[in-house]
């Protein structure tokens, strides 16, 4: 715990140095302190994951309701590791990225940074209400002030209140939830919650405004509105942190109030499974039809949060039905897809970050032929495309595997219906139909910035990036190979977590039925690099000796290509972007071209966002239409507004008199 | 083993999809028809024993109604009119098998919820008449051509003598005979109507019909 | 020793089906077609000739026919033939074999990217999108038979199959069959998807993609190509016959099964026009309801 105290003070003031001074020295500082207090940090975080024990430290506070308890165990400690793991790349990441900014006010970054990261820890081992709601708030503000970093830019600023807003609408569901569990148990102490929704009449209630106020921040749709607008104006580092794993403690804010109310409904089960399959194919869909990266981005971490979703209600559905093996496994593979994706989410959007500082730009299809220029980060950024869209043997794949088997469990259960049977069908449909388009999207999103020829000056005149950016790029590289090579050791690591979710309702020894197939699963994966660099040995040889010709691109006899005529990202996803077109209501606007010396043409498309243009934007003009008719009051006058707190005043004062 | 009676069961799911995810009205009717022809041999096939005069003349004249009457007269209003396909649906046809495939769930999950007194002739048959009687109130929400929702109408029709089926109520022939005859009749009227319409607006898309009406939009 | 048989058979003898396939579409046509082992002359002449590489491609565009090759390689170990077991075999390894040939799929599809080719471009983006679409129709198909057989892993469905499951449990294994034989031909890009021996490179999408590839590379394709075939087919050929008694009654039927279900694509191919592109989400749309017929019969049934 002591360990637990020193790191995040470390983090909370490893910011300090850079607002107090200018220059390289105090950002490099804030860098290293930021490091060291992620590295302090995890020690006992990992302790906790492995060992499953937990511990707890309880000091009294002044504030009304609140009192300084936090407590470590293995669920918290699943979330801390990424989320120590990836502030400190991103700190060293950002130390870099920064400097290529060069941009006056750049010491507040490092601050908030080193907030928002202490802030994520202290939501996570929070175990009082009060506490829990202030750390809730500090990292939402501190995380507004970061994405507002560039506030020169109209769009930025537009996103940071978009951002704010959003969040405040979760923390005042959150208000309401934590007050409706007050009034019930008499303490904001989440120990004294333990089962209090058993005893409730409204549990169903309660349940909705969790998922809702977490689900605002998790980004689940059609709460995910924040997040697209969000991360295209944040510094990229700060995208990664707050894609990887901000969003996540929405996540840990749900399994945490399920974990002390016990058993569950199994309505709850198929809401989440819901919400996560509207998600996951919304999200990947809505992804497809993006033209700038880091948008794209954010719509696949509203994916990513549904298969986590589909892993969470599956896993509940389990719980309640009581079948140790489907609930095991498919809880066990939504927390390592949270760990997932922090890894390559993380990783991707540093590389979107390379990307943009390289060519200016992330309009994809401005971009092309970056592998040549930046091949490290090409590199890196491949191996995170190829993870996320959960391709063997990344570890996207082992998640999304371990809640497949989840599903095929259900399934094959003795005496299952077709109605008992219905979320394994919907998560087995859901999952197949979100790997599909995910690795259709990555496709396009690396193909088209990567490959090919450049499509602008920009693009082929960027260059790699520094040291400081690339190797947190590579190390996160290493890690999706890691835990996709090291499979079988998962479930261990896993199930004190579970254990933990569960308060013991079921057996997560049922994950380490997974072992051995998770041991076949790596075999697997070994034959197919051993047979892929046997393939490649092999054309090494048959062609040594034989002419190897460098040329053009054939393409089709036609004499002058330029590199205009490239097949561009929209284009690429045309076909799935049409198909679904029901769904995502592209609009497009074209001007063909005519006569026989056809001048100009063009062509534009946009992705409307259900959920943004037509209920938010409409909900939120109504009230301000109707908020609008209490503008008679306000006049300007500081005498009128004087006589308005008197009258308030008075009027409560006989209201308190008059009630006794 | 597999009873002749989930089979085709089976076969009337499966012509429910088809009848989805084509637009081509010639084939439409032909699987409507066959659909009503099927069914119309459900209850004799799975009745087990000799079936006896009486139902074996109902079966014969409603199956002579639906494979050789219905088509007749649909092809020949489509002659009339000269349609090949339903052109642009409300719902594409990738949507409606979808959508077919989420009234199935949805038959189910209500056949799970009621399960009625007598259904027992094959687990499937509840489901399987919900759902014929859904798509066909699919095909007449989500297509624009007359003929189609037409097509709609008899696909309901389908249906509820599979819900007769499936509840086996004895005295049920009788009243399906009747609703066969409403049926019929409604056919031959649509089929008037179908001919005046596409004489008086040159296309037999409903939606023309809001033309007709009496105050100003 | 069976299994390493299994295996080699199927390395050995899947080019043989493209050349039963071509030979059936000649037969019906009225054509004499080509020589039955067409394939492997190809496959020889491709692995001694040189190479052009175009100057815009990178590591991906050598990396891609490699890591299809191996994926496909890595699949043929998963899938048993009757009694004679698999290499890799667990529960749930339908989804590790339907993942490998995404993985192939990507790879594919980067290494056309690679060429900055406006064609090649237009054939990954078609690959992309339908095989997304058919992914699903695939994985709920395998679930059903899955639930039919009451494991999850591909020794489980397909080390048990005969006559019994037929009649009990026929119309399952006729529409996941069903599902599965619409997901084969637009994965191997047969007709009615894709035509595989169109000459107008506008209207291909698997042949298109590999426009620039040549010499080994074309030949790793080529072979790799055949091996889907044979493995999508053991899928359907392993419900369709029985299991066999011994490994090599197994192994034989194997064989004559998966000729026979080339000759059924040729006739499938002969028969029927190429769709419009537009349509085929469509037809996998269809696919995909029928194997979530099959899945839902899988349960009614019983």
């Amino acid at each position: 715990m002591a360990l637990l105290f020193v790191s995040i003070a470390l983090l909370a003031l490893s910011g300090v140095p850079s607002i107090v001074g200018r220059g390289r020295a105090p950002a490099l500082i804030a860098a290293a302190l930021a490091v060291a207090g992620a590295s302090v940090g995890s020690i006992p975080a990992a302790r906790a994951l492995v060992s499953g024990e937990s511990s707890s430290f309880s000091h009294a506070w002044q504030i009304p309701f609140a009192s300084f308890s936090v407590g470590l165990d293995a669920l918290s400690a699943l979330f801390l590791i990424p989320i120590f793991l990836l502030t400190a790349l991103s700190a060293v990441y950002g130390y870099s990225y920064l400097r290529g900014h060069g941009r006056d006010g750049a010491g507040a970054s490092p601050f908030f940074f080193g907030i928002l990261a202490a802030s994520m820890a202290m939501v996570v081992i929070a175990r009082n209400g009060m506490l829990f709601l202030i750390s809730w708030e500090v990292m939402a503000l501190s995380s507004f002030f970061l994405v507002t970093h560039d506030d020169a830019s109209e769009r930025v600023r537009r996103a940071g209140i978009t951002y704010l807003v959003a969040t405040h609408i979760g923390t005042a569901f959150l208000l309401a939830l934590f007050a409706l569990m007050a009034m019930r148990t008499g303490s904001m102490e989440f120990e004294q919650w333990r089962g209090a929704a058993s005893l409730a009449p409204s549990a169903g209630a309660l349940f909705l405004l969790a998922l809702v106020g977490f689900g605002t921040k998790a980004g689940f749709m059609p709460m995910h509105v924040w997040l697209p607008e969000a991360h295209p104006a944040a510094p990229s580092h700060v995208s990664a942190v707050m894609s990887g794993v901000m969003i996540k403690t929405g996540i840990y804010g749900l399994m945490r109030m399920l974990s002390l109310w016990g058993a569950p409904a199994e309505w709850w089960g198929w809401t989440l499974i819901a919400v996560g399959a509207v998600s996951g194919v919304m999200g990947v869909l809505s992804a497809l039809a993006q033209h700038e990266l880091k948008a794209l981005l954010a719509y696949h971490s509203v994916e990513n949060i549904g298969i986590i979703a589909l892993g969470l209600g599956l896993g509940l559905v389990g719980v309640s039905r009581g079948m140790p093996a489907v609930a095991a496994l498919a809880l066990g593979g939504a927390l390592l897809h949270v760990i997932n994706h922090a890894v390559f989410k993380g990783l991707l959007f540093l590389g979107a970050g390379a990307v943009i500082r390289a060519a200016g730009t992330g309009e994809i299809d401005r971009l092309g032929g970056l592998i040549k220029r930046m091949p490290r980060t090409a590199a890196s950024f491949l191996v995170g495309s190829a993870a996320i869209s959960g391709l063997p043997p990344l570890n996207g794949f082992v998640s999304e595997f371990l809640i497949y088997l989840a599903a095929f469990a259900l399934l094959g259960a003795p005496g299952a219906t077709v109605f008992s049977a219905m979320p394994g069908l919907a998560v087995i449909a859901s999952l197949a139909l979100i790997g599909g388009l995910a690795a259709a999207c990555f496709a396009k999103a690396f193909g088209t910035i990567f490959l090919g020829e450049p499509r602008s000056d920009a693009a082929s005149s960027s260059t790699e990036p520094p040291l400081a950016m690339r190797a947190p790029m590579t190390i996160l590289a290493a890690g999706c190979i890691a835990i996709g090579l090291g499979a079988p050791l998962v479930p261990r690591m896993l199930a004190p977590a579970v254990n933990s979710f569960t308060a013991g309702a079921i057996d997560a020894s049922a994950l380490a039925g997974a072992v051995p197939i998770l041991t076949m699963l790596v075999a697997a994966s070994a034959a197919l690099i051993a047979v892929a660099a046997a393939a490649l040995i092999v054309r090494r040889r048959l062609l040594s000796g034989r002419e190897v010709k460098r040329t053009v691109t054939w393409d089709c006899g036609y004499a002058a290509p330029t590199t205009r005529m490239q097949y561009t990202a929209s284009s690429f996803a045309q076909p799935l972007t049409s198909a679904f077109g029901a769904l995502l209501r592209v609009r497009s606007h074209a001007e063909g071209v005519d006569g026989l010396f056809p001048e100009k043409g063009s062509f534009s498309s946009h992705a409307r966002d259900f959920s943004r243009e037509d209920v938010f934007e409409p909900l939120f003009a109504t009230v301000a239409s109707w908020l609008a008719r209490f503008r008679v009051i306000q006049h300007g006058n500081v005498h009128l507004y004087i006589l308005y707190i008197a009258v308030a005043l008075i009027s409560l004062l006989a209201w308190s008199f008059g009630g006794r | 083993m597999i009873s002749w009676a989930g089979l085709i069961l089976v076969v009337l799911l499966l012509q429910n999809l088809m009848l989805l995810g084509t637009g081509r009205v010639r084939a439409c009717i032909r699987i409507a028809a066959m659909q009503g022809a099927i069914l119309s041999l459900l209850p004799i096939l799975s009745s087990g024993g000799v079936p006896t005069l009486r139902e074996t003349g109902i079966a014969a004249a409603s199956a002579a109604l639906k494979g050789i009457a219905f088509p007749w007269l649909l092809y020949r209003s489509l002659r009339g009119t000269g349609v090949r396909r339903e052109g642009a649906p409300l719902l594409s046809y990738s949507a409606s098998i979808v959508a077919g495939m989420a009234v199935l769930g949805i038959a189910l999950w209500i056949a799970s919820r009621a399960p009625l007194p007598g259904a027992t002739a094959s687990p499937l048959a509840l489901p399987a008449a919900l759902a014929t009687m859904f798509t066909g109130m699919l095909l007449i929400v989500t297509r624009r051509t007359a003929l189609m929702q037409l097509l709609g109408y008899i696909v309901l029709e389908n249906g509820i003598f599979a819900f007769g089926f499936a509840m086996e109520i004895q005295a049920g022939l009788l009243v399906e005979l009747g609703i066969l005859i409403d049926a019929f009749l409604a056919v031959l009227v649509m089929g008037v109507a179908i001919f005046h319409i596409h004489r008086a607006y040159d296309a037999i898309d409903v939606g023309q019909l809001s033309a007709l009406t009496d105050w100003d939009r | 020793m069976f299994a390493a048989v299994n295996i080699a058979l199927a390395l050995v003898l899947s080019p043989l089906l493209l050349g039963v396939i071509n030979r059936t579409k000649a037969v019906v046509a009225g054509r004499k077609g080509q020589p039955l082992l067409q394939t492997y002359y190809d496959l020889w002449k491709l692995m001694h000739k040189g190479a052009a590489i175009s100057r815009t491609t990178s590591w991906i565009f050598i990396a891609g026919p490699a890591t299809g090759a191996a994926a496909a390689f890595t699949a043929a170990l998963f899938m048993p033939c009757g009694t004679v077991p698999a290499v890799f075999s667990f529960q749930g390894d339908l989804i590790v074999f339907a993942y490998l040939f995404g993985l192939a799929r990507f790879f594919t599809i980067l290494a056309a990217l690679d060429t900055g080719s406006a064609f090649e471009g237009m054939g990954a983006s078609r690959e992309a999108a339908y095989s997304a679409m058919a992914e699903p129709a695939l994985l709920l198909a395998l679930a059903a038979l899955a639930r039919e057989a009451g494991s999850a892993s591909l020794a489980g469905i397909y080390g048990q199959y005969g006559a019994a499951h037929w009649s009990t449990s026929g119309p399952t294994l006729v529409l996941a069959i069903a599902a599965m034989f619409v997901v084969l031909l637009a994965e191997n890009c047969r007709i009615p998807v894709d035509d595989p021996t169109t000459h107008l490179e506008l209207t291909m999408i698997h042949e298109v993609m590999v426009l620039d590839h040549g010499g080994v590379d074309f030949a790793f394709i080529t072979w790799s190509a055949s091996l889907k075939l044979w493995l999508f087919g053991s899928l359907i050929v392993g419900i369709m016959l029985p299991a066999g008694a011994t490994p090599p009654e197994s192994l034989a039927l194997r064989v004559g099964g998966m000729l026979g279900l080339a000759v059924a694509v040729g006739i499938t191919e002969s028969m029927m026009a190429r769709l419009r592109l537009v349509r085929v989400p469509q037809l996998l749309t269809g696919a995909g309801a029928l194997a979530l017929l099959a899945l839902m019969l899988s349960f009614s049934m019983r």
